[in-house]
């Protein structure tokens, strides 16, 4: 079959070159059907409880994606004829933003007040012409004592303000509709710095969130895909010094690319921020396979073999292993099919086909293709085999200190892994280079986070709300919101009450409290309602049959654990001072804090089938179980040491993360296979001893090992340089793994083989305890 | 502050004069589309006085629904705006309250509300008519009475709907506190009866749909549509009026539509 397959390339390479171009072709048609979802929604299956509960609320009351203009004038004074008129304008503009629905600001604030026997509400900025000093100062004095716009449209001492565009997308084309926004609230931001160059704006919230997934994602594929053919190119050229080789592994990598793009859009598969690394990820695995088939071959050539044969002795000899790395690899990423989180299932997919693809690619086209070409022998002294034969006396010598030297920091690694806290802070998926973290950043600083939590308290009465009873609980509930320290403003409708109801009674301050009959609440409600403007309404907050209310939580920055203790405590509140209420917790926030670890919990499940599944392979491939079971340890401990490092650096583990064990399972499995393989067809076939085995497999595969785990480490390493923090975290830690993986080989491996498999081969029952003592250990490790 | 206000509605007046004079610099489609309301306000003149119970349902995204009843008393005002008189019966918390208002084409109304939780009458001022109404999907612009100096006009032609052919008359609002940048308004050849009116928000987007239906004749001339409904086009949410039990020239005056009125009002 081995044979075969070359002889029908070696014969007709054309064709086989013709036929592959015109899959790869056909197929990448599909890549036009490709398109980026610009929404933090698809992180979220459909089925996701949190994403449920968070549409629901928003069919009842009003959907709260939004637009953020943070102004911040360079004299910390927003309380200015000039800055207020800018703000004023500004809101004005911000009405012509694509489907706004509604604009907050300072200065179309509904100030109501009392006039004798007189209700008066209008904007609290009605004109800025002849504001006097005094004015001024008034308009300051009821923004910050204002609850509804201190410390979320004004900062407490009026240096920073927000003007808080609603924005409610249609929904029928995202892939248009928030660009469409960001283009119209930019233009509007570009005007506003050229009119006011004393001013500094800043543009946040949510649409701005989702418009830098698309924008990271794009700027990432202009500048990283790109870097990463550059790796490429420098590493193949360098090591393996070969023109022809080089021009057919890129063009493998672009026919894989293009082929698995392709197909994505021929399936129907959307881009998000995740899934669009599959490109720099396949090409990185896509190389290995090459340097492999170039490097048997080169051998061969220099053995003296012409070059015809030395293909066909290439493609025989890595065929397999070749085949067995791409299955595992693809396992591995196949695994992400449990990740709670769809951008990531397709991530997985996506590569795992684009590996198969590659694979398929290298042992067709790529030897048609160095066929065909001209393939120059460079004399080269081996000297790179003197150095693994040096490692490998280095490490034979040492193996009695060399064991539990890896093996105290394999545990000491393992014992930081509890550091990692679980955390998926969406604004810190960007990095600071993104405008949108910036902006960010900016507001939490000076007037609030980003952390909002919505509670639902439902009455399940119609004019439910208006009840005293309900109303003081929701009053109590923000005001004990409002004491706790994380919390930065607290919106409900109990605040407007209030102030109505000193309205009503001439302004008197004693009668800023809750009215105290049904009655008097639902008429302040109907009397303020109608005096609203277009736009200000109390929809948002207010069902359509009264029956329940939303207050709106804005907390300081904090982890998804804090934050879900937050809601623990609140629902705790609810259960102990308003059971009779259905209360409902909902925000993207919240969908964020529980996804991490909803993602843990299936990642773990879909890295445990991974693991027997390769372990079951690499049982079946290597003939033996207990070589099966041994290359458990090297192969676990990588993630293991990874995660453990993590936890010293950063300690933050999201979403992206998460998929990290499984994802690298699959490729440092190649590594083992390539050294165990060798190993054992030493001790089989050679009858040698154990530290002539170990060698043996430095010898063969030594300096393959390390040129594919070069490549890929270079390859996560360009990965990690994205401005996509997901991505990066996601790339740097899988790099380090790998890297780990190596050394594990070298280091670790070789002496446990030697401890464990001591005498003759097939003295099965000694070294088999052994063998089994290593397992709870390496399910420790995980 | 009211001489201020009074002053505003001189000048605003003077400038309409003005404008309506110079009709020699409207287009022959903006001539047209004013000609139609002329005639549509003209056919609906007369009337003197009416009562009638309104129901209004109002449905969200979710499908939620709730019920709001009122009762409507409207004055007819020549050269003005019409005097109404609201009294709210549902949702049994606001039972009893009441609502004066009477409009002006072009300033603010003057709006007076009866709290019967607080027993007092409070005059409201404030310039915003386009807030929603009761909650509902209705602004109280939208409910209002018709008057020609209201909006600016220009005919955009004739098109079918209901069987019935219609003039497609573009109206732009005066009031620079009106929700809307303008309104399509379909209304029958015959009897110049307002069909569909569909309303543009500040950004020129379509906002809300508005469709009558049920009309019946009053007084063997006067055309009321006893349902109509509005969609709100970008949330989703709508809301369906009924009216019922319309009289006309019940003997209504002046003194049924001031302050001291508000409180015996049911």
């Amino acid at each position: 079959m081995r044979n075969k397959l070359y002889n029908f390339v070696g014969k007709n390479p054309f064709w086989v070159i013709l036929i592959c171009l015109t899959f790869t072709v056909l197929s990448g048609i599909g890549a036009q059907k490709l398109e980026f979802k610009n929404d933090y929604r698809v992180f979220f299956s459909e089925e996701n409880p949190q994403l449920t509960a968070f549409e629901s609320m928003q069919k009842i009351y009003a959907k709260s994606d939004n637009v953020s203009f943070v102004v911040a004038p360079k004299d910390g004074n927003v309380f200015t004829q000039q800055h207020l008129s800018a703000l004023k304008d500004l809101t004005k503009a911000s009405w012509q933003v694509p489907y706004s629905t509604r604009v907050d600001s300072v200065t179309n604030f509904q100030y109501t007040y009392a006039e004798e026997d007189d209700m008066i509400v209008e904007d609290l900025v009605m004109s800025t012409k002849g504001l006097t000093s005094d004015k001024l100062e008034k308009i300051k004095q009821i923004a910050i004592s204002e609850p509804l716009l201190v410390n979320k449209i004004i900062s407490t001492t009026g240096h920073v303000s927000v003007v808080n565009v609603t924005v409610q997308l249609p929904g029928i084309d995202p892939m248009v509709e928030t660009p469409e926004v960001a283009k119209s609230v930019r233009a509007i931001q570009a005007k506003f710095l050229a009119e006011n160059p004393e001013m500094d704006i800043y543009l946040s919230g949510m649409i701005m969130m989702n418009t830098s997934f698309g924008e990271s994602s794009i700027s990432d594929s202009s500048t990283l895909i790109p870097l990463m053919f550059l790796v490429v190119i420098v590493t193949i050229g360098l090591l393996l010094r070969t023109i022809t080789g080089t021009i057919s592994t890129v063009l493998i990598i672009i026919m894989s690319i293009v082929t698995t793009m392709g197909l994505a859009g021929w399936l129907g598969f959307y881009l998000t921020g995740p899934s669009s690394s599959a490109p720099t990820m396949i090409m990185t695995l896509a190389v290995a396979d090459c340097i492999h088939i170039l490097t048997s071959m080169f051998y061969e050539m220099r053995q003296g073999a012409d070059k015809r044969t030395a293909i066909a002795r290439s493609i025989k000899i890595n065929l397999q292993p070749i085949f067995l790395t791409s299955v595992t690899t693809a396992i591995g990423f196949l695994s992400m099919n449990f990740s709670d989180s769809p951008p990531f299932r397709d991530l997985g997919n996506l590569v795992a086909i684009g590996v198969m693809l590659a694979f398929v690619f290298s042992v067709t086209i790529f030897p048609a293709l160095l066929t065909v070409l001209p393939v120059r022998v460079n004399k080269q002294s081996e000297n790179k085999k003197d150095i693994m034969a040096k490692l490998a006396d280095f490490v034979i010598a040492k193996r009695k200190a060399l064991l539990p030297l890896t093996s105290v920091f394999i545990i000491a690694s393992v014992m930081f892994i509890p550091n990692n806290e679980l955390n998926d802070d969406f604004v810190k998926y960007f990095d600071e280079s993104v405008p949108y973290r910036a902006a960010t950043d900016f507001m939490q600083d000076n007037l609030s986070g980003m952390m909002v939590v919505e509670i639902s308290v439902k009455t399940g009465k119609s004019s439910g709300i208006n009840d005293p009873k309900y109303l003081r609980s929701v009053s109590d509930f923000s005001d004990w919101l409002r004491d706790r320290p994380e919390t930065d403003h607290v919106n409900t409708i109990t605040d407007t009450l209030k102030r109505l109801n000193k309205n009503m009674h001439g302004d008197d301050p004693s009668w800023y409290k809750l009215p105290d009959s049904q009655e008097m609440s639902a008429q302040y409600l109907l009397l303020y309602e109608m005096s609203l403007p277009y736009g200000l309404d109390l929809n948002n907050q207010l069902d359509v049959d009264k029956s329940s209310s939303r207050i709106v939580a804005t907390f300081k920055n904090m982890t998804s654990n804090e934050l879900i203790n937050v809601e623990q405590e609140m629902i705790a509140w609810f259960a102990k001072h308003a059971p009779q209420y259905e209360v409902d917790f909902a925000s993207p926030s919240l969908m964020f804090a529980h996804i991490g670890q909803r993602n843990i919990t299936s990642m773990l499940i879909g890295t445990v089938f991974a693991l027997i599944l390769i372990s079951i392979l690499l049982g079946v491939a290597l003939k033996s179980w207990r070589f099966g079971l041994i290359s458990l340890l090297p192969n676990l401990a990588p993630a293991a040491i990874a995660f453990g490092l993590w936890g010293i650096l950063s300690a933050q583990v999201g979403l992206g993360l998460s998929v990290v064990i499984g994802m690298t399972l699959g490729i440092v499995v190649d590594d083992t296979v390539h050294f165990l393989s060798k190993y054992i067809h030493a001790r089989r076939e050679k009858n040698a001893t154990a530290e002539q085995a170990v060698h043996y497999a430095f010898d063969n595969v030594g300096r393959a090992l390390w040129i594919t785990t070069f490549v890929l480490v270079a390859g996560f390493t360009v990965l990690a340089q994205s401005s996509f923090k997901m991505n990066a975290d996601m790339g740097f830690l899988t790099a380090l793994t790998i890297f780990i993986a190596l050394v594990v080989d070298f280091l670790f491996l070789p002496p446990l083989l030697i401890l464990l498999d001591k005498g003759k081969y097939k003295s099965v029952e000694h070294s088999g305890v052994s063998a089994d003592a290593g397992i709870p250990k390496a399910i420790e490790a995980l | 502050m009211l001489t201020q206000k009074k002053l505003m509605s001189a000048i605003a007046v003077l400038c309409l004069t003005l404008v309506s004079n110079s009709s020699t610099a409207l287009t022959l489609d903006e001539q047209k589309g004013l000609a139609i309301s002329v005639e549509a306000k003209k056919r609906d003149l007369g009337w003197q006085d009416s009562t009638s119970d309104m129901q209004m349902l109002l449905r969200n995204k979710q499908g939620q629904e709730s019920i709001r009843e009122v009762k409507m008393k409207t004055l007819e005002v020549v050269n003005d705006g019409d005097k109404s008189l609201t009294i709210f019966n549902k949702p049994r918390d606001v039972k009893g309250t009441a609502f004066l208002s009477f409009s002006h084409p072009v300033v603010s109304d003057d709006q007076w509300l009866f709290l019967p939780a607080l027993k007092r009458v409070k005059r409201i001022s404030s310039r915003n008519k386009s807030g929603p109404f009761m909650g509902s999907e209705f602004a109280f612009e939208d409910l209002s009475s018709f008057e020609v100096e209201k909006y600016t006009y220009k005919y955009l032609g004739e098109e079918e709907l209901n069987g019935l052919t219609n003039f497609k008359v573009e109206q732009y609002p005066v009031d620079e506190n009106s929700g809307y940048t303008r309104r399509i308004v379909w209304l029958d050849t015959k009897e110049y009866r307002v069909h569909k009116i569909n309303f543009y928000d500040r950004k020129d987007s379509l906002l809300k749909t508005l469709t009558f239906s049920d009309y019946k004749q009053y007084l063997a001339k006067y055309w009321r549509a006893d349902k109509q409904e509005m969609v709100n086009q970008q949330n989703g949410k709508s809301t369906v009026l009924t009216w019922s039990n319309y009289a006309f020239k019940t003997g209504l005056t002046d003194n049924d539509f001031n302050r001291n009125s508000l409180k015996r009002a049911r």
